[in-house]
């Protein structure tokens, strides 16, 4: 299922902000200029919770460099789903800003793709079908799907092949397991060649082993197609076996309280999670988990 | 296995027979006269003695049915687009449409009356006013009720609010659209029927009305037959389109 780089690379497509791709000398080292630039980031809902000054997240500041994947942790209701709205331009910050790809963001990012916890894929449409939404609204694909329909289903179908749905491209979402349902969404995400992918939660729903067997499938999806990712997500396992950096946040107000490099070589097998240098890390990033709990109890209400 | 299948496919028709036996066994026994409850073998004679009129009373009730079913179609799904797809307009439009609603609609007959006059109008009208509501509530709904993460997947690739509603929106909304159209048909049939009785001066509604006032209940009853047969057919031809177009929503029954 490691298979090949079905999609290409992710540079190949024409993407509307695709200009950061030519810097050269991107990847490696500390690049000078990082692909996503959260500048001390605040956002309140509303004016009325601006006004009170209730922050859902607070000072968030990080980059991330060209084809890095991060992993965002924190207990529920810490303001991990607003981060990928602020990440995907859906929303704007009441303060700081936000720069990607070199560019601030003033709108909805074309070059971002999701996929979140509900696989919500439309029952009336078969899983290639599924597959293509995207490419019937996102420009400049949009403009050509009915002259392009079949190359671009040939892509798709190589994508869904690659995360192991080759056979059931033309099956309804009702006719896929769970976990099946969820390689759909991930691919849909992915269709249009993101530079950037969000996953708010992607395999919350899914048993354990179902859950191991997408984390393979995400890691080997990343090696091959470089795009960026980031992981929104309750699973400190999760986190550690897949991203190269893991943010702890805080809950409400949401901060990041810890950044944690993840040194462990890749590509990483599953066994890795079963090593003392593994168990450790995760290890560590509960205990800044838990005191922000006992941190979380002292506030008076 | 396949007993009971068969069974349950033929059991509408062995309880209207057993029904119709009981009704007549009841009406003999107790020699009810016809002019207060007639039994079901006077009721056919009455069909075969008056199948003229009826069958031409039946056509004028079910065309004039068909115009203003049709009228709440096209009102129903726009008012129903308007509705589900802003929130203003929900705001706006839904205490309203539920206050219209309510209103009885023999109220508003005699109204139409004065406006349009005695004929096609009134049935039209009322069979109009009484059937666009679930429609419109149904679409609604429908439009109302997208999951906002996928709303988010596509608002990302930069859709437009005309995007989400044709490509989402509307999809989602058919099998409520289909449930609808078969409980509208059955209330679009009753909404005629009360502007014929009241101010008609042919159809179904009518010649029932007449059949009363004669006290030739075995007729009045075969035109209330005759309504229901109309309506129930309606009600399986619209069921019949939705296990067609819309068998997605459905997978339960007819899973493959």
């Amino acid at each position: 299922m490691s298979g090949g780089p079905s999609a290409g690379p992710p540079q190949a497509g024409p993407h509307p902000l695709g200009g950061s791709t030519d810097v050269p000398g991107g990847r490696g080292a500390p690049s000078p200029r990082p692909f996503v630039d959260f500048d001390k980031v605040w956002l309140a809902y509303n004016e009325d919770l601006l006004a009170q000054g209730t922050f859902a997240v607070e000072d968030i500041s990080l980059q991330l460099q060209e084809g890095e994947f991060i992993a965002i942790v924190g207990p529920s209701g810490c303001g991990k789903s607003t981060f990928m709205k602020l990440t995907t331009g859906l929303k704007m910050p009441s303060r700081g800003s936000i720069h990607i790809g070199g560019q601030p963001v003033t709108g909805p990012l074309k070059i971002s793709g999701m996929a979140f916890q509900a696989p919500s894929l439309l029952p009336w449409r078969t899983t290639i079908d599924n597959v293509l939404l995207p490419l019937e609204i996102v420009e400049p694909y949009r403009s050509n799907f009915k002259s392009k329909r079949r190359e671009y289903e040939a892509k798709a179908r190589d994508l869904l092949k690659s995360v192991g749905l080759g056979g059931y491209e033309d099956k309804f979402p009702w006719q896929l397991s769970g976990g099946m349902q969820q390689r759909a969404s991930i691919c849909r995400a992915l269709v249009h060649e993101p530079k950037m992918l969000l996953l708010d939660e992607p395999f919350g729903a899914l048993d354990a082993f179902t859950r191991e067997e997408l984390w393979c499938t995400l890691r080997d999806l990343q090696a091959a197609q470089k795009f960026n990712v980031i992981l929104v997500t309750h699973d400190l396992r999760e986190s550690v076996f897949l991203a190269d950096t893991v943010y702890v946040m805080s809950r409400s107000p949401g901060r990041i309280v810890v950044q944690r490099q993840i040194d462990l070589p890749r590509p990483r097998d599953l066994e890795i999670t079963y090593t003392p240098a593994f168990t450790d890390i995760v290890h560590e990033l509960r205990g800044h988990i838990g005191a922000i709990r006992k941190v979380g109890v002292a506030v008076p209400q | 296995m396949k007993m009971s299948k068969s069974l349950e496919r033929w059991s509408p028709f062995i309880l209207l027979a057993i029904i119709l036996l009981l009704w007549q066994f009841v009406v003999m026994l107790f020699s009810i006269p016809d002019y207060i409850f007639p039994s079901p073998w006077q009721i056919a004679q009455q069909f075969v003695e008056f199948s003229g009129p009826l069958l031409e009373a039946a056509w004028k009730t079910f065309w004039v049915t068909m115009l203003g079913f049709a009228l709440a179609i096209v009102v129903g799904v726009l008012l129903g687009f308007l509705v589900g797809s802003s929130r203003t307009a929900y705001a706006a439009l839904y205490p309203l449409l539920v206050a219209f609603n309510a209103v009885p609609k023999a109220a508003v007959v005699p109204i139409l009356v004065v406006w349009f006059g005695i004929g096609l109008g009134p049935g039209v009208l009322t069979a109009f006013l009484i059937s666009f509501f679930p429609i419109t509530v149904n679409i609604a709904t429908g439009l109302a009720t997208l999951e906002p993460e996928l709303e988010d997947v596509l608002r990302v690739l930069g859709a437009h609010r005309w995007d989400v509603l044709v490509k989402v929106g509307l999809p989602r909304s058919m099998p409520y659209f289909y449930g609808s159209l078969k409980i509208a048909i059955t209330l679009a049939f009753v909404g005629t029927v009360l502007a014929e009785m009241t101010a008609g001066d042919s159809g179904i509604g009518y010649l029932m009305q007449t059949a009363g006032s004669q006290q030739r209940m075995p007729l009045a009853f075969a035109g209330l037959v005759t309504i229901g047969a109309m309506a129930m057919a309606m009600y399986e031809f619209f069921s019949w389109i939705e296990k067609r177009t819309t068998g997605w929503a459905h997978r339960g029954s007819n899973a493959t």
